[in-house]
This record gives structure tokens, C-alpha cells and sequence, in this order.
């Protein structure tokens, strides 16, 4: 089994004393899509910010089987890309392009080299003629897709993706399917749209209060109505979660 | 901002100065305002000759007269404050229009006037020749600190989204019956102010985890990076050169 990430008893408070992970244990295998589901204030997001070291807790993280530590955050930075939950945060240079282009340019990619990077993340997003516009006159699908490409011009082996269906239309939130199962990474999913999960990911888990607390098959574990329940999740209405039964997904 | 058409400042065109790079536009710019700074003010014919100049360059730049003039505007507070001087300057009094004023007052009201509006002008024809992302890069080639020029930048980048939020917050106060007309009723104003404040502070917060999600160490990468021709510097440098030129002449003179 070759793993793409391993977090092993990974703990953090936030200075109030608030505990917001208690223990996460996570292993993600290379080349699946994951959807990491969970109510509010789960520790959702603060667990993504983990994966590349913006915020350190106690515990270990390991990524394509480089423990991550004090020297090599640069290179983790580069291997795990976090597109954020509102993309205005992510994009904040004057135009596209060179939004793009901030990543790879703090490895040190100048010139042709450059511009070739920025030019290949902003195609497999489709978004190759947003190069020259500023983000402020973006519509929400359009930004969306160019916080992507500012995460994929790293070249990154794992790419987590913080409630990405957020404010995006139905035709948007296909778009978006597509694009992300066109991309041939491993892929960390928060999210609360639960048909998305079922479209885009083969395995699910389920954190709540700090911890990772079911694990499996999307389908199986949107089947078990007693589950999500308890961590207040349920398919939306209209959707016969417990009728999925074993049914393969995420192909 | 950055395709031009988002910036008030800016006037999209294509023109020989459009094209200079930014830091020989500013270079100029700078050390033009500083030569008509110095020039002696009873000089008054090299003041016209800087009108003229300033005239050459609104025309090649493509600006347009009527741009200049609407943007001028903001130099009124200055200029309506040198009109004061000579009524309240002590000195030597002098008669005009039948209304006795100092003499001194005189010439530094003048002095205020032409200089604040060929000041003012030059750096009108510079931000409407140069996009707000060029000037920022500019400065960095010139060595301004690039804390201080990443800091303007991510102000002109939020600004918008914070008066968005503004109005927004306006549209949820409305709705709910405020409508404020007298002082006392401004304690809602300043509590969104605060509000803002957080807001925003917060959205700095992530902007910064992203920023540092990409690899950031605290400093900019230089994107915008064009080194300008010595043939550039020249052209550039025909506008400080005749503004110094006049400035010596004028200190010799008068």
C-alpha cells in the first residue's frame, strides 16, 4: 500500500484552550479522492490547515513518506496544495496570471519556465483565457477554478479542497466535478454536500469534535442513516441514502 | 486594476509614455516636481514654460485636457487656502482690485498655486499612463521597500471587497428599519466600523495562510521585472532635464 498522506495522533488547541483536534489518525492512499465529511466546527478545516504546516499540533504528518518538520516545510508546501473555502483569500495579485504564477515562483521558477507552469495549471482548470483579468471581476465559478490552478501550479501530489462547492451554481458545481476528476491526484475533500462526496469520492470519513470517527466506501458510509445522524449529516431531501448499498462510486 | 479599466486613475490607452517602463515614468516624474519645487517663484516665465511642458505631455500621453482638469479638482482644498494668504500675511500692503492685501501673501499664494497644479498635473499624466500594479512594481525597482509597496497592494486588492461588505452591511441595517438621520443615531455606524475592523482583520489572517500555502517567506516574488533601455531612461529623462534646466537658469537670474 503506498500512501499519499499519514497523520498519526495529531492533537492541536488553539490558544484559548479550545481543543480542536483530539487525536487524528488518517491514512489516504495514493491516487484516491477522499471527502472528509463532518458538522460544523468539527475541526474540518483545521485539519486541512495541518497537512502543510500552516498550523502545528502534537502528532506526525507524513506526506509521500517525507515526515513533515522544521526544514522540510518548503517541500511539503509544494507536495500538499490547499485551495481555501472563499477564494477571494487565495487570490490576491492583480491579475490571474500572476496569481498563478506566485507559487511556483517562490520555488524559484522564473521566466519561460514560468509562464509555461502558470499556462499548464490554468488549462486543466480550462481557464487558460482568465490569465490577464483581475479577480475582483471574476464570477464565483471563475474563481473558484482559478484558486485551483493557483494550488495546481505547484505541482502538488495531494490536493485538499476546502468546501469547494460553496456558492457555486448547479452548472458550476458540475464543471467543478469534472474538472477535479480530470486531475490525476490524491484528493482531500471537505465538504457538506453529500451528493458531491458520493459523485467525486471513493472514501469518505467522518470528523467530529476533533476526531476521526467512521471511515469507509462513500456509498456505505451515506447508506448508514444511523451514522450521520449522530453527526448531524443527512443526504439531502429527496435522496434515498440507505438505497446505495454497496454501490461503487467515484469511478 | 490590472487590465485597466477597474482603475479611475488610469486612462487606457497606448502612447509613447504608456509604454515607458514604470520606474524611468516615475524616476521623471519625481525629479521634475522636484526641480519646479525649488524653482525661485518671482521666475514667473519658467512657470510658463512648465505649463507648456506639462501641456507636450498631456498631449503625447493621450490623457486628454478634460481628464487633467477633472482630476485637478482634488488640488482645490490647497488652492483655495493660498487664496486666504494675502488677506491675512502681514508685510508690505498693495491695492488690487481696490482691495488692500500683503505683497508677500501675494507671491506665496502664487507660488502654492503654480506649483501644487504643474505638481499635481505631472502625477496625474503619471498614474493615468500607468497601471496601479506597474506603479507598484516601479517602486520596487526603485528600491522602496517592498513592505511598503505590498502593503498598498493588498489594500487596492481588498478594497473593494470592503466596500462591498460595507454595503452590504448598510442593505442588512436598512432592512431591519435604520435609517439614520441626526448624530445620535450614528452608534450602529461605529459599531459596524469595528466590526469591519475584525472582518477584516481576519480576512488578512487567511490571506496569509494561503499566501503561505504557496510557499511565501516574507518576500514578494518580482513578477512584473522589466529592465528599461538606456534609450528609455533617455526619453524619460527629457522632462526632469528641461525642468532642471529652467530651474537653474531661474535661481541664476533671479
Amino acid at each position: 500500500m503506498n500512501l499519499a498522506l499519514e497523520v498519526r495522533d495529531l492533537e492541536f488547541s488553539y490558544p484559548d484552550g479550545r481543543q480542536a483536534l483530539g487525536g487524528v489518525d488518517l491514512a489516504i492512499e495514493t491516487g484516491t479522492r477522499v471527502a472528509v465529511l463532518g458538522p460544523n466546527g468539527a475541526g474540518k478545516t483545521t485539519l486541512a490547515l495541518h497537512l502543510n504546516g500552516i498550523l502545528r499540533g502534537s502528532g506526525v504528518v507524513t506526506v509521500g513518506g517525507l515526515e513533515l518538520n522544521d526544514d522540510n516545510l518548503n517541500e511539503i508546501r509544494r507536495r500538499v496544495g490547499i485551495v481555501f473555502q472563499d477564494a477571494n483569500d487565495q487570490l490576491f495579485m492583480p491579475t490571474v496570471g500572476e496569481d498563478v504564477a506566485f507559487g511556483p515562483a517562490n520555488l524559484g521558477l522564473r521566466g519561460a519556465e514560468l509562464e509555461a507552469r502558470v499556462e499548464a495549471a490554468l488549462g486543466e482548470v480550462d481557464a487558460t483565457e482568465l490569465a490577464q483579468r483581475p479577480p475582483h471581476h471574476l464570477s464565483g465559478g471563475e474563481k473558484r477554478s482559478a484558486a485551483i490552478a493557483t494550488a495546481l501550479a505547484m505541482e502538488p501530489q495531494i490536493l485538499v479542497l476546502d468546501e469547494p462547492t460553496s456558492g457555486l451554481d448547479p452548472l458550476g458545481r458540475r464543471e467543478l466535478v469534472q474538472t477535479l476528476q480530470g486531475l490525476d491526484l490524491t484528493l482531500l475533500v471537505i465538504t457538506h454536500d453529500l451528493p458531491f462526496a458520493l459523485e467525486l469520492c471513493q472514501r469518505s470519513i467522518i470528523v467530529d469534535r476533533g476526531t476521526v470517527v467512521a471511515e469507509g466506501p462513500t456509498a456505505e458510509i451515506l447508506a448508514n442513516d444511523a451514522l450521520l445522524q449522530q453527526h448531524r449529516l443527512e443526504m439531502p431531501f429527496g435522496f434515498n441514502g440507505s438505497a446505495l448499498g454497496d454501490r461503487s462510486t467515484g469511478s | 486594476m490590472g487590465t485597466g479599466h477597474a482603475h479611475a486613475l488610469y486612462v487606457h490607452e497606448h502612447s509613447p509614455i504608456h509604454h515607458l517602463p514604470p520606474q524611468v515614468k516615475i524616476a521623471g516624474a519625481v525629479a521634475f516636481i522636484f526641480s519646479v519645487a525649488i524653482t525661485p517663484r518671482e521666475a514667473m516665465w519658467a512657470f510658463a514654460i512648465y505649463a507648456v511642458a506639462i501641456a507636450a505631455l498631456v498631449r503625447i500621453s493621450k490623457v486628454g485636457f478634460g481628464f487633467l482638469l477633472t482630476r485637478l479638482i482634488g488640488v482645490l482644498p490647497f488652492i483655495a487656502f493660498a487664496f486666504l494668504i494675502p488677506f491675512i500675511a502681514s508685510g508690505e500692503q498693495v491695492d488690487v482690485l481696490g482691495i488692500s492685501v500683503s505683497r508677500d501673501g501675494l507671491w506665496a499664494s502664487w507660488n502654492i498655486i503654480a506649483k501644487a497644479t504643474i505638481g499635481a498635473s505631472t502625477s496625474i499624466v503619471l498614474a493615468g499612463t500607468t497601471e496601479v500594479p506597474d506603479l507598484l512594481a516601479g517602486m520596487n525597482r526603485l528600491r522602496v521597500p517592498t513592505l511598503f509597496t505590498s502593503i498598498a497592494g493588498f489594500m487596492i486588492r481588498y478594497l473593494g471587497l470592503i466596500v462591498d461588505e460595507i454595503g452590504r452591511m448598510r442593505t442588512a441595517m436598512t432592512s431591519r428599519g435604520y435609517d439614520p438621520r441626526w448624530l445620535w443615531q450614528a452608534k450602529p455606524i461605529a459599531a459596524s466600523a469595528g466590526a469591519m475592523f475584525i472582518r477584516s482583520y481576519e480576512r488578512g489572517e487567511r490571506v496569509h495562510d494561503a499566501m503561505v500555502a504557496r510557499g511565501y517567506q516574507g518576500e514578494m516574488p518580482e513578477l512584473r521585472r522589466r529592465d528599461p533601455s538606456v534609450q528609455e531612461w533617455l526619453t524619460a529623462a527629457a522632462l526632469p532635464a528641461l525642468g532642471i534646466t529652467v530651474m537653474v537658469i531661474a535661481m541664476v537670474a533671479t
